[in-house]
């Protein structure tokens, strides 16, 4: 799996939590333009979890604010 | 020194206009005054300014009914409790000015420690002094850097607190959801320490933990456990030792976390564990080493009403009672409670919006009835609660009256 693919993935994932429709750019924030809250933000990752097998922890968590910073975080985690 | 230098220090941009570092309260400053504003009495500004027994106090100068205080086995009245207090503060002084681990352990701390370890059959027992502390103390100590700790994402502030204060990664799982803290548990790299925190009762909505099931599942996965026992002690278990002993899980519990702030009356947090290297913590736990030590009356008033606690399954019988009656009672006139049945002592009645949460409390505080008012962002979900607790000591009749100002409260505001 390459970086395209976990993009595409996550895209896929974000989109039920997209209640507002944004378009979901590299630099698209989740807190600033998603407005994700804790509980939002922790049934996101819980599916992106799933979907790829790992553990985001919230440590982790913390360096990830936006789209493209988590799809850099994630290829890294599956591509070993 | 160079005038560089001197610039550097001062930058222009800053002088005259430094951000206030007050500015991120601005949004919660704006939420209260909008409350305040609509004419409501402030729910968090209450003063109780008599006190006349573990159910009654006197309120903006009207006695009050307290449903909202946790003091669930009524013991702050205790006239054995008192007295030890009494006697203690005469012999042994107003205070410990000093450290457990210096000049601030005595004969009472040992004694309420050995009176813990009594009740749980433990064989370690541990004093902070506050149960925020133990947690604190505890979690950010045992679980350190590389381990990894998981929570119910709907923890106390203290074990959150508890989180940030160590160097343990973190890892949530939706609140009572076993399969996803297994899967949690599962992805652990292979190698790293685990710790699995979780509480007995979980305070907002008076719900329990699944522990049974969840100490099985933490133990298969080679991790430790902590439960937070703070609402269950003195009346959940046959001894009351809490949820894990009432669900037959306790030998598997590592550490168990409690505090003398709610059944035993008093304040002081507490560790009980049988871990054989446990007495270590008492040097390298900071929240235990760096704070004074509970003062004498307190660890004399705690170890009296522990022993006491003991011999509590009248009471204990009595408080399920009213609990099952306040449930029953609340459901039938309407009100959504946070529990489809009774789980522990903390009935909690979920309210509209905070609007209507704050003018409720407002009604049943003139009728006559205390009850604990909890707003976002400290519920879950960012639900308004009205958090009942019931005591031992509350009457048969004052269950009823308590009804009765709920209903006619809940009809003026418009809920029920
Ligand atoms: C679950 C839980 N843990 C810990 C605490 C802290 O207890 P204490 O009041 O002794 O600091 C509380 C009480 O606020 C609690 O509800």
């Amino acid at each position: 799996m390459d970086r395209a693919q976990v993009d595409e993935t996550i895209r896929t994932l974000i989109a039920p939590f997209n209640k507002k429709g944004v378009a979901i750019a590299d630099s698209t924030g989740f807190a600033g333009d998603l407005e994700f809250d804790s509980l939002t933000v922790m049934d996101f990752v819980a599916a992106i979890e799933d979907e790829f097998d790992i553990i985001i922890s919230m440590n982790q968590q913390a360096e990830i604010e936006n789209f493209g910073q988590l799809v850099d975080a994630v290829t890294k985690m599956v591509v070993k | 020194m160079s005038e560089g230098i001197s610039q550097a220090d001062r930058p222009s941009a800053v002088e005259g206009h430094a951000p206030d570092l007050f500015a991120k309260f601005d949004p919660l400053i704006a939420m209260r005054e909008g409350l305040l504003a609509s004419g409501i009495t402030d729910p968090f500004n209450l003063v109780m300014e008599k006190v006349l027994s573990p159910t009654r106090a006197i309120c903006n100068g009207r006695e009050t009914i307290l449903l909202g205080t946790y003091n669930y086995m009524g013991m702050t009245f205790d006239p054995d409790v008192i007295e030890a207090g009494k006697n203690a503060l005469a012999d042994y002084g107003s205070g410990t000015t000093g450290s457990r681990v210096l000049n601030g352990t005595y004969a009472g701390h040992k004694e309420v420690e050995r009176a813990l370890r009594e009740f749980y059959a433990m064989d370690h027992a541990m004093v902070f002094s506050t149960g925020y502390q133990a947690n604190l103390g505890i979690i950010s100590t045992v679980a350190g850097k590389g381990d990894y700790i998981v929570l119910d994402i709907d923890s106390h502030a203290s074990i959150w607190d508890g989180c940030k204060l160590g160097d343990a990664e973190i890892v949530p799982f939706r609140h009572n959801d076993i399969e996803a803290m297994e899967k949690r548990l599962r992805r652990i790299p292979e190698g790293a320490g685990k710790l699995v925190v979780l509480e007995g009762v979980y305070s907002m909505l008076g719900d329990i933990a699944p522990l049974k099931e969840m100490v099985a599942v933490a133990k298969k996965h080679g991790a430790m456990v902590l439960v937070d026992e703070a609402h269950s002690m003195g009346f959940m278990g046959h001894h009351g030792r809490g949820v894990a002993e009432a669900q037959g899980v306790l030998d598997d519990v590592d550490f168990v976390i409690g505090t003398f702030s709610k059944s035993v009356g008093t304040v002081g947090g507490f560790c009980v564990s049988n871990h054989p290297k446990f007495e270590i913590l008492r040097l390298v736990c900071r929240p235990y080493v760096f704070t004074a030590s509970l003062p004498p009356s307190v660890v004399a008033t705690a170890a009296t009403s522990i022993r006491k606690l003991m011999q509590g399954s009248n009471k204990r019988a009595h408080l399920w009672e009213n609990s099952k009656t306040l449930h029953t009672g609340l459901k039938r006139l309407g009100f959504q409670l946070g529990t489809e049945e009774p789980e522990s002592a903390i009935i909690a009645v979920i309210m509209p919006d905070l609007e209507r949460g704050a003018a409720m409390w407002e009604a049943l505080i003139e009728g006559g009835l205390y009850v604990n008012l909890a707003r976002p962002p400290a519920t879950p979900a960012n639900m308004t609660l009205l958090r009942c607790s019931l005591c031992a000591e509350h009457t048969e009749d004052e269950v009823q009256t308590i009804l009765g100002i709920f209903a006619k409260a809940g009809k003026a505001v418009g809920i029920i």
